[in-house]
């Protein structure tokens, strides 16, 4: 039999905001265990929550990027229940008044354009971490009490890849909004997922099972293909499926059952009598919605306008801010945008891929883009000594004149002195020129590559190339 | 506190002088009141030695060198904060609450820490981890509670003064059984930051004083907005000092009808009523009002105190401090050990009954009921202090203090006693209790005085005036006895 999936979302973001969510505690990523706690975020006795409105700002912006409807009047709620490494044994997070209801997220899959939708996004504070050494058990509350916003789907993806797809959507809109990192290596985004199946043609969804704390979209992609695959198995072989909250275990490969529904919490839900209601005025939301940046679908629309240049590249570059942001510098700087894409798009992501690199720590700039794309235009260079000289401007920064020379790359459009390469060219390669000269056009493609190997690549080429024609006759 | 201000200013005294004998008083008669769980004579004296040098050099501030009992649940840097439960047996506060910042900016010097019922879950102090409380005008009878140990340090002369904490009447409840004055400022005044909570949303530190004067004084010390206190009001703080006057010429005082009730103690009524013709002398008007929405407060305040503390409560676990159970196999045997193990009879009782009254299924009978009908509580006293009168007059307990044992294996009985105290709490306004004659045993009965929320300065006005035409506040026990 043929199944359906349907799954929902629920995807904890860790807000960019300098301090916790009630406290005044830094957030700063990697700092000894236990050396960003204060009473408050540590739940001492007495200590009380003050709420961070940079979170509240950031929680809000995003709802106004996605189009959801921002409660003016929302509060702060106590879920309670035991762990270890929750400090005050209740997590201070929103229940029935969350800032943001519905909206919507658009995602592309293959060819497909679809929306999905959003329940809620609410605002509440991370907890610490449980590390266990040996017999030891040790917790540490650094993360304990980070402002951590809560994006909540409508069961509305069919497939892993939707989900994927959403994920990386979504990523790249908190990522213009400045409002998370999304580092997946600092755990800035983790998610739970739902999941059912429902055979092909039923209405009815499915009993669904729960997949809790995936910290990576392929974790996302490989637990869902898992989830499916198991769920259609265990139907298929006259089974039934349980609800119940499931894990994922990247080494193995598989989900398995953390504990059932039966046991489920009473989070005994109820307003924090420690914080105010926040109510928020018409005139703040407008103001905050003046905030909206342009998002990465229009960047996509308006770079291909902007700057003539190809949709598929307007896309691979509005994925990522940080590669459009320096895209649109060097390209305001050129008369080539096309050219400047096509340093973004191949050397750049390349180099950045090769290295494990963030735009921002590659040294090049986009004025020494520009200038490079200039040499390249005004023939100084040919391409293959403008790849070598990007890839020193990304290593060590300079400038590309200097750069060219000193590593004498000067590209050489000089007739006498590319005819002496050429003379050596055919000298040296008597079978090629006959080659060509019986009609067998690839062998002036070989002098032409001879050439360029006799100069060290500073040949101009096309000048080789009608020399060279000249020369065979 | 006016008097020893002036002694230490005019050099007739100095802060260790002061110091060295009421830890004099302490060692002589503490062993028979047990006013103190922990007093740390070191800190003290040092305190109080630099308080002396300051003054030397010239330094004048108005709590300079003045000695305060703290009640043991409100964090003092450095010292042991107990909330008299052995979960927190030897834990020591890391920081300041916010009130004794202040205290201690304007030169106060912190003696030591006062019994009180566990986590200020009760009316007696006989439910202190520790040790018993006694009444300092009778040493057979309870001190009231919970801040039944600043109370008996008050009236025993073993401190100036003192701060307690009200979530249901407990600065005024024991300030009227042990005859000192005790005011529970409106929700808000006071910031609770340091203030180890039971239920958040009622809970107000307060001062515990020989006279009004000296609550006046505190208060203006310990008010104001703190941005730690999202719940602190953002409301300028008077002088309530300069603001005192000896007669009540154009106050109208309302006597509510549901607090004159049937079974309520005939002398205890007999002083009240007394005071209320006293205050009628010095120029007040009387009027009678109705607060029907009384009779409910009781059961509302035991669902929303305890739903609140289950939760505050919940952070004593034993993983990051106080107590923790030995030898457990898992973190949730550490726990339920740990808090079995931690937690006295009363505490355990009120987390049992909040987590039930939060639990899905009942949240709407209990809580949200509970939760609406307090609203209704506060709509009545808003109701007669904007159309009927500028304070209320009241008893603080429809009895006098009572023998220890007498009610401590009676809960609800004890919770009874709540009852005139526990509506301002739910309504967030302020009150006051003053002292307002005696018992034939020679038993203290207080005066409770009434006020809109955030005028303390009128509450303080009326208290003064009546205090002073009574003098029933210079009245001190028999310790010896």
């Amino acid at each position: 039999m043929k199944f359906l999936a349907t799954i929902g979302l629920e995807v904890h973001v860790q807000l960019l905001t300098r301090t916790k969510m009630f406290c005044a505690c830094k957030t700063d990523y990697g700092a000894g265990e236990n050396t960003q706690v204060c009473p408050v975020c540590l739940g001492y006795p007495g200590a009380l929550p003050v709420i961070n409105e940079e979170a509240v700002r950031l929680t809000v912006l995003t709802g106004l990027m996605l189009g959801s409807k921002i409660n003016r009047f929302s509060k702060f709620d106590r879920k309670n229940y035991f762990y270890p490494d929750m400090p005050k044994n209740y997590q201070i997070s929103q229940y029935d008044c969350p800032f943001c209801v519905g909206g919507a997220v658009e995602i592309t899959c293959g060819e497909k354009v679809k929306k999905v939708s959003l329940t809620r996004i609410h605002l509440e504070e991370d907890v610490g971490k449980n590390m266990h050494i040996g017999e030891l058990s040790s917790v540490d509350f650094n993360r304990a009490g980070h402002p951590l916003m809560e994006v909540v789907t409508e069961p509305d993806m069919a497939s892993p890849e939707e989900a994927f797809a959403f994920l990386l959507a979504l990523k790249q809109i908190l990522n213009y909004g400045l409002v998370s990192r999304c580092n997946l290596e600092e755990g800035n985004v983790r998610c739970d997922i739902n999941c059912s199946i429902r055979p092909e043609g039923r209405e009815r969804l499915g009993v669904k099972t729960e997949i809790k704390n995936l910290n990576t979209f392929k974790g996302v992609f490989q637990a869902l293909n898992y989830e499916i695959a198991r769920q259609t198995e265990v139907l298929n072989s006259g089974g039934m499926i349980t609800q119940e909250t499931r894990r994922w275990d990247s080494e193995r490969g598989v989900t398995e059952s953390m504990r059932s529904k039966e046991e489920a919490h009473d989070y005994r839900y109820f307003p924090d009598p420690d914080l105010l209601p926040v109510l928020l005025s018409r005139e703040q939301i407008q103001l905050w919605e003046k905030d909206i940046p342009e998002l990465p679908r229009q960047r996509c629309a308006r770079l291909a306008r902007q700057y003539a240049i190809p949709e598929y590249d307007a896309k691979v570059l509005s994925a990522d801010k940080d590669l459009a942001d320096f895209f649109e510098k060097a390209a305001g700087l050129s008369v080539n945008p096309k050219a400047v894409s096509n340093f973004v798009m191949t050397e750049m992501l390349r180099l950045l891929a090769e290295k494990e690199m963030e735009i921002k720590d590659a040294q090049i700039t986009p004025q020494s883009l520009a200038e490079l794309v200039k040499l390249a235009d005004e023939g100084k260079i040919n391409s293959n000594s403008a790849k070598q000289i990007f890839a020193a401007l990304f290593e060590k920064g300079g400038a590309p004149g200097r750069l060219m020379e000193a590593m004498g790359l000067v590209q050489v459009s000089d007739a006498g002195e590319i005819e002496d390469f050429v003379r050596k060219a055919m000298e040296s390669n008597p079978k090629s020129v006959s080659d060509y000269r019986a009609g067998k056009e690839a062998a002036l493609k070989y002098l032409v590559g001879q050439v360029m190997r006799l100069s060290r690549g500073k040949a101009n080429p096309q000048m080789a190339r009608e020399l060279l024609k000249q020369k065979l006759g | 506190m006016a008097e020893v201000s002036a002694l230490l200013r005019e050099r007739k005294c100095s802060s260790l002088e002061l110091v060295q004998e009421l830890i004099a008083v302490i060692r002589k008669n503490d062993s028979q009141i047990g006013a103190f769980v922990s007093l740390d004579e070191e800190y003290a004296l040092a305190q109080a030695r630099r308080a002396d040098e300051l003054r030397r050099k010239g330094t004048e501030l108005p709590l300079l060198g003045v000695p305060l009992a703290v009640k043991d649940l409100i964090n003092v840097q450095g010292q042991t904060c107990t909330c008299a439960s052995r979960i927190l047996s030897g834990y020591v506060a890391p920081y300041d609450a916010t009130v004794i910042a202040r205290l201690r900016r304007e030169g106060a010097v912190f003696l030591g820490r006062t019994n009180m019922d566990e986590f200020a879950m009760g009316a007696s102090t006989e439910n202190s981890a520790y040790k018993i409380t006694r009444n300092p005008w009778n040493r057979d009878y309870v001190p009231g509670g919970s801040s039944g140990g600043s109370a008996a340090a008050v009236a025993a002369d073993e401190t100036i003064a003192a701060l307690g904490s009200d979530t249901g009447g407990s600065v005024r409840q024991p300030a009227s059984f042990c005859g000192c004055v005790g005011l529970k400022p409106s929700y808000g005044r006071v910031s609770r930051y340091g203030l180890t909570a039971f239920a958040s949303s009622l809970d107000q530190i307060g001062p515990m004083t020989k006279c009004v004067r000296d609550a006046a004084i505190l208060l203006k010390t310990i008010a104001g907005h703190d941005e730690r206190d999202s719940t602190s009001a953002k409301i300028t703080v008077p002088d309530y000092e300069s603001g005192l006057r000896t007669d009540l010429k154009g106050l109208k005082i309302g006597l509510p009808k549901e607090y004159f009730i049937d079974g309520m103690d005939a002398e205890v009524e007999k002083c009240v009523r007394a005071a209320v013709a006293e205050c009628e002398r010095l120029g007040a008007a009387i009027v009678d009002v109705n607060l029907p929405m009384t009779p409910h407060a009781v059961a509302v305040y035991y669902i929303i105190a305890c739903a609140e503390a289950s939760a505050n409560l919940a952070r004593f676990d034993g993983v990051r401090y106080g107590c923790r159970a030995k030898n457990a196999d898992d973190p949730y045997e550490m726990y339920c050990r740990t808090r079995a193990e931690g937690f006295g009879a009363e505490v355990k009782r009120r987390i049992i009954l909040g987590t039930y009254v939060l639990s899905s299924g009942y949240y709407d009978a209990y809580y949200l009921r509970a939760q609406k009908v307090r609203t209704l509580i506060r709509r009545d006293f808003e109701r007669v202090f904007a159309e009927e009168c500028d304070v209320l007059l009241a008893p603080v307990a429809p009895a006098p203090a009572y023998k220890i044992g007498e009610k401590i294996e009676d809960p609800l009985q004890m919770y009874l006693g709540d009852i005139f105290t526990i509506p301002a709490n739910l309504a967030g306004i302020c009150a006051l209790s003053v002292p307002c004659g005696f018992t034939a045993q020679n038993l203290p009965v207080g005066l409770q005085i009434l006020g809109p929320a955030f005028r303390e300065d009128v509450l303080l006005r009326a208290g003064y005036a009546y205090e002073q035409a009574a003098q029933w506040h210079l009245r001190r026990p028999d310790v010896k006895k």
